[in-house]
């Protein structure tokens, strides 16, 4: 699993930009993924790559083409110091985990690293950084296999008025 | 203890007190997709089982980003959707009436103490209309569509309470480019901004939605100005609402509380690549720049025209910057047409094109080549949001934009 380090702010116009928004295949975007802002990436990355980066991941448009685009170039695991909100929401959707990790700046581009996702805690260089667990209420979504799956079984839902459907 | 603005519109329609950090299912009043994130939304809904979506009444459908469609596929995405709408029996508006957020407003499809999301993240722009609004991405829209209904992690707010007076040609752009430069980026990640105070109390709707629209550049999930009286105003003959007092408590308690007078606020640019990074416009004059964009969600009415208008007055643009204006709705196209202002903007030698999202697209028209430099009254100038990585997009106000226009430079406002 090797690293690709990106710093802070990265925006989804950067993962994928606008004029590659009428495609909604993930491997059709992945071709396209970083474009001109990492040319190397969609090239090279293999799956199981795990992308670390700073702080505010993913902010700007709620484009889903975004992880979707990054799930077709086979990663799975994002690192970042703090992620914007909406990327962080259509990561866990789309089947991404999203670790955020204080001390992700000392994680260097191209290393490789281990994810121990039940102890919470990544490796890399022979040294352990904690990572924070996604928020209860996204577990049972990460565990269903993102958000379609876990909707297609519900007939209905309960809302805070009563259930609905 | 007492209450912020968003925990009353969860409490509210949850039918108990619910507090900022609770996690709710909460049914949502409106929902809104258009024709690049729409597609997918719909793919999503009909994998989670989805047959009928939830209301079609309260399903919110336009294509404003590829508008006319500008290729095949795009063609076939808004065919796709179309289907869908008449399949549904969802009123699409289709490519005729501008941008999503513009027409969200001024059809009246946002209330105050309304739930709204929309896959757009400037849907926070309903805000101003007293209206707890987030964007979000596709898959979550699937799943609003199929249950009409999300989970909600509700967000502690920050107070930005604003005092003053703006200064001549300074504005509500000035002001949340400010904002944005004091909170950061992503200073306000998982919360929501409360835009109160008497500046804000004396603002029209045009610029509480400018505000409102930008507070995802500081990273939050909603801006919201207390409905009062110019909230209902504007509602009025747009949609028959009931008063709700919204006002915070005194003793709600807010993430943080931050003070801006806008008294000696001179024109921001938010220089590249990054929201946050405003500056008064005296560091940057006199940089050279190839296009200005006068349009998006957030600075593409009438009100913003007639700002870049009044500046303008009788001269032309500098022949060497290409001018693009391009009103946010057909409603406001309309109004600037019946007033003179699009004449008087082709004489001068712009090209004044019909409602959508242009340049701020990034994808459709307008795009920016390597090296060149863009002055642009919309909401991002992350690197390649307008075409070429290597490009430089600065943001600013309606009238710094007609200024520099005119110039071919950036250009204070106030020297014109």
């Amino acid at each position: 699993m090797r690293v690709w380090k990106f710093s802070n702010n990265i925006d989804t116009d950067a993962i994928i930009p606008g004029r590659y928004l009428i495609h909604n295949d993930p491997c059709v975007l992945a071709r396209h993924a970083f474009e001109g802002t990492r040319n190397e990436f969609a090239g090279q990355v293999r799956e199981g790559d795990v992308i670390v980066a700073g702080r505010n991941f993913g902010c700007g448009s709620s484009r889903e083409h975004a992880p979707l685009a990054l799930t077709g170039a086979g990663i799975r695991i994002i690192i970042a110091r703090s992620f914007a909100r909406i990327f962080y929401r259509n990561a866990v959707n789309v089947g991404i985990l999203p670790l955020v990790c204080e001390q992700a700046d000392e994680i260097p581009d191209g290393s490789e690293i281990t994810v121990d996702i039940e102890g919470s805690s990544v490796e890399t260089g022979g040294k352990w950084y904690p990572v924070e667990p996604v928020p209860g209420f996204m577990q049972d979504i990460i565990s269903a296999g993102g958000l379609v799956a876990y909707a297609r079984d519900l007939e209905e839902i309960e809302t805070c008025t009563g259930s609905q459907r | 203890m007492g209450a912020t603005v968003v925990e009353k519109i969860f409490s509210s329609r949850c039918g108990r007190t619910v507090r900022a950090g609770e996690v709710v299912m909460a049914p949502v009043d409106g929902a809104m997709i258009h024709d690049i994130t729409g597609p997918l939304a719909i793919r999503n809904f009909f994998q989670m089982g989805g047959t009928r979506v939830f209301d079609p009444r309260k399903v919110i459908m336009l294509f404003d980003h590829q508008v006319p469609a500008d290729s095949i596929t795009a063609a076939e995405n808004q065919a796709f959707m179309r289907t869908f709408a008449g399949d549904q029996g969802i009123h699409n508006y289709d490519i005729r009436e501008g941008i999503c957020h513009q027409v969200v407003m001024e059809k009246g499809l946002a209330a105050p103490g309304e739930i709204i999301v929309g896959a757009d993240s400037h849907t926070c722009m309903y805000g101003a209309a007293g209206a707890f609004a987030t964007g979000i991405g596709s898959t979550d829209m699937g799943f609003v569509l199929k249950f009409g209904a999300l989970y909600f992690r509700v967000p502690e707010s920050i107070r930005a309470e604003v005092t003053g007076r703006f200064a001549r040609r300074v504005g509500p752009k000035d002001l949340i480019l400010s904002i944005a430069h004091d909170i950061g980026a992503d200073g306000a990640t998982y919360q929501a901004i409360e835009f109160v105070g008497e500046t804000m109390e004396g603002m029209g709707m045009e610029g509480r939605m400018t505000c409102c629209n930008m507070a995802i550049e500081m990273g939050a999930k909603a801006g919201i100005v207390p409905p009062d009286r110019i909230t209902y105003a504007y509602l009025e003959g747009r949609r028959a609402v009931r008063p709700v007092d919204l006002s915070p408590d005194p003793d709600a308690r807010y993430a943080d509380r931050r003070t801006y007078d806008v008294t000696d606020l001179g024109p921001r640019v938010a220089v590249p690549h990054n929201v946050d990074l405003a500056v008064p416009v005296e560091d940057v004059a006199g940089i050279r720049i190839d296009q200005v964009f006068i349009g998006s969600c957030t600075n593409g009415r009438f009100e913003d025209l007639a700002e870049a208008a009044e500046v303008l007055a009788d001269n032309r643009f500098s022949d060497g910057v290409r001018v693009i204006i391009i009103p946010a709705s057909r409603d406001e196209y309309l109004k600037a047409l019946r007033s003179g202002l699009i004449e008087r903007f082709v004489s001068a030698g712009a090209l004044v094109e019909a409602p959508c999202c242009g340049p701020c697209m990034g994808g459709a028209f307008g795009l920016l080549g390597p090296g060149e430099v863009s002055l642009s009254t919309s909401n991002r100038n992350f690197r390649g949001r307008q075409g070429s990585t290597e490009a430089k997009v600065y943001l600013c106000s309606p009238a710094t934009a007609a200024a520099s226009a005119m110039y071919g430079e950036i250009t204070d406002p106030r020297e014109v």
